[in-house]
């Protein structure tokens, strides 16, 4: 898939997260609209993945885990859209008897989901033990994971990092959602990650920065991030992007980490984002 | 009374490192994650033996769930060890979030539990564990009574699909129980039959039972002694055909009141067949420095304790 065509994926997954979020009447549009751009490079360019024969082991094959469980409505978009379940399934996120859970559920059974996530912290723990396995099982794939910046301030996540430099944990490629905005505020007034690229590097991580709303750097960037695994270090890509990206009223506002638009707020956000694959 | 000859004194974290030992022999899938204990835990003959499935985690018990998650996710059988308060206090949400509502295969080995840890004092004696783990959906509750079965116990947690917590003990203890015992989780073992009271036990809290079954012998009192070795899933088929026979109970552990053996058998039997029961147990305190036989008369975890306790509960038939 080129870049126009993943463009054109990711605009669909936005109005689809606004959808999903307006219909539930509750959940998180604007980490969700920040990392659409990532979650779609990722599925249908940079990962190999066999949607139609998922497994929660995921022999052979790359492996995700989203560790900032409450972005879900972008993952359960990209993941319905590259063919893991019914598009039509996306109207049921958070409502009673759905296998959409408000934050991601292994119980629910949805194809794609190998973990629970929502206590911030634990995903790259998690994504560093299926790593680990593959390694002893000489499986080559590769492991990716996500977090929002905000989720750095968990202890968990350091622990992890220096483990994963100290076992040489190579096989494994963490993204982080540098939007710089938190329930309360920016992460700078709220406690600042400080140098977020030297924090890494210090702990041992191969780190490569990009501009995470942009689908030709993000393409890149995880090109970048591949040819960089296997080599004795664990890698982190630094997704700067923007809290709410592709909306103008949400755009950069922490504001909007939690809440869901009204039907005249969906309105306007649609207005901005244009139909490119068909709304379920 | 049946006679319980003393065959050994061995420590049951020792049972579990020989029992994780076997069990990795049958198993090339088990994996273990230690959190800077490995001797403590007596996890170095698997160390040892199987180096490139030992992961030594260092001080970060967080990060060491979630890693056993992600091993358990991709197929591995993750034994996880340090000290119980380690293995559940301090992450508790990593087990409730990436082992139990993720129903992973993980197998959380927790050692030096209750208050028979000794001198390290109240810190890291922990008297929660059971409580905290029997709470999580899924989550299997397992505690053995000496070296011998708790050997048995890991072969047997090596051999079950599902999360599962460990416990067990750091001092000597006597060994009763012989190899040739069966041990199935979620089935209570009858050690000794008898009509007027049932007591039931768990840990190293048995062999008191059995001693006290001796001394309530000679007063007359002709006690039935089950060894509760799984906490979760209770056998209520077992409690409850014994208690409808002798009609009063005594529980025995070494935990706290709360979220314990009692807490579990009281609601069982309100539900089902209310009869008096008395506990032997920690009344909500903290523990403290001392030896371990020093605590335990202490704060009661004796056979005279159990004694008492029965003689209460016929009173109150």
């Amino acid at each position: 898939m080129n870049v126009k065509e993943l463009q054109d994926v990711a605009a669909q997954v936005r109005r689809d997260v606004l959808r999903m979020i307006n219909g539930a009447k509750s959940g998180h549009p604007g980490g969700s609209l920040s990392c659409t751009d990532y979650l779609t490079a990722l599925y249908f360019k940079e990962m190999n993945v066999d949607p139609s024969h998922f497994t929660i082991e995921g022999k052979d094959e790359d492996i995700f885990y989203l560790s900032n469980g409450h972005v879900c409505p972008a993952w359960y978009s990209v993941l319905a859209r590259r063919g893991y379940y019914p598009v039509s399934e996306l109207s049921t996120l958070r409502k009673i008897g759905s296998r959409l859970q408000g934050h991601p559920s292994l119980s629910h059974k949805l194809p794609g989901i190998r973990s629970a996530s929502g206590s911030l912290g634990q995903g790259l723990s998690v994504g560093i033990g299926h790593a680990l396995a593959k390694k002893a099982d000489n499986d080559d794939s590769l492991v990716f994971t996500l977090h929002g910046d905000g989720e750095l301030q968990e202890g968990q996540i350091w622990e992890a990092a220096m483990f994963a430099a100290s076992k040489h944990v190579d096989n494994i490629i963490a993204a982080i959602d540098y939007n710089h905005q938190q329930i309360d505020g920016t992460i700078e007034d709220v406690n600042s990650l400080g140098n977020l690229s030297e924090k890494w590097t210090a702990f041992g991580w191969h780190v490569i920065n990009i501009n995470g709303n942009n689908m030709l750097e993000v393409v890149t960037g995880l090109e970048q991030a591949k040819s960089a695994a296997h080599k004795g270090q664990p890698v982190v890509i630094i997704l700067n992007t923007k809290m709410g990206f592709g909306v103008d009223f949400m755009y950069d506002s922490h504001k909007w980490h939690g809440v869901a638009p009204n039907d005249e707020q969906l309105a306007n956000a649609l207005s901005q984002i244009p139909e490119t694959l068909g709304d379920y | 009374m049946k006679d319980f000859p003393i065959l050994d004194k061995k420590d049951t974290r020792s049972g579990f490192g020989k029992g994780l030992y076997e069990a990795a022999l049958k198993n090339p899938n088990i994996v273990a994650l230690c959190a800077d204990l490995t001797g403590s835990v007596k996890m170095d003959e698997f160390a040892k033996a199987f180096p490139d499935r030992f992961y030594q985690m260092g001080i970060a018990e967080a990060n060491m769930i979630g890693v056993a998650a992600g091993l358990a996710t991709a197929g591995k059988i993750p034994f996880t060890g340090t000290f119980a308060n380690f293995s559940t206090a301090r992450v508790f949400d990593q087990i409730r979030q990436a082992v139990a509502y993720s129903n992973k295969n993980v197998k959380i080995c927790a050692s030096h539990a209750g208050i028979t840890l000794g001198e390290d004092g109240a810190t890291h004696q922990t008297l929660e564990d059971i409580g905290m783990m029997k709470m999580l959906p899924g989550m299997t509750v397992v505690v053995p009574c000496d070296y011998e079965q708790t050997r048995l116990a890991t072969l047997a947690v090596a051999e079950y699909e599902g999360p599962v917590y460990l416990r067990f003990g750091r001092p000597k203890q006597v060994v009763f129980t012989t190899a040739a015992q069966d041990f199935v989780i979620g089935k209570a073992q009858l050690l000794d039959v008898g009509r007027d009271i049932s007591i039931f036990a768990t840990g190293i809290m048995v062999w008191e039972a059995i001693q006290a079954c001796k001394k309530l012998e000679e007063m007359g009192i002709d006690a039935e002694i089950i060894n509760i070795h799984t906490i979760k899933p209770l056998d209520n088929h077992a409690i409850l055909n014994s208690v409808k026979k002798t009609g009063c109970v005594v529980t025995a552990e070494e935990h706290q009141i709360n979220g314990g053996l009692c807490d579990s058998i009281s609601q069982l039997l309100c539900r089902e067949y209310p009869v008096p029961v008395e506990a032997v147990a920690i009344f909500d305190q903290w523990g403290q420095s001392g030896t371990p036989d020093e605590l335990m008369k202490l704060y009661n975890l004796t056979s005279d304790a159990i004694v008492n306790a029965a003689v209460k509960a016929i009173q109150r038939k």
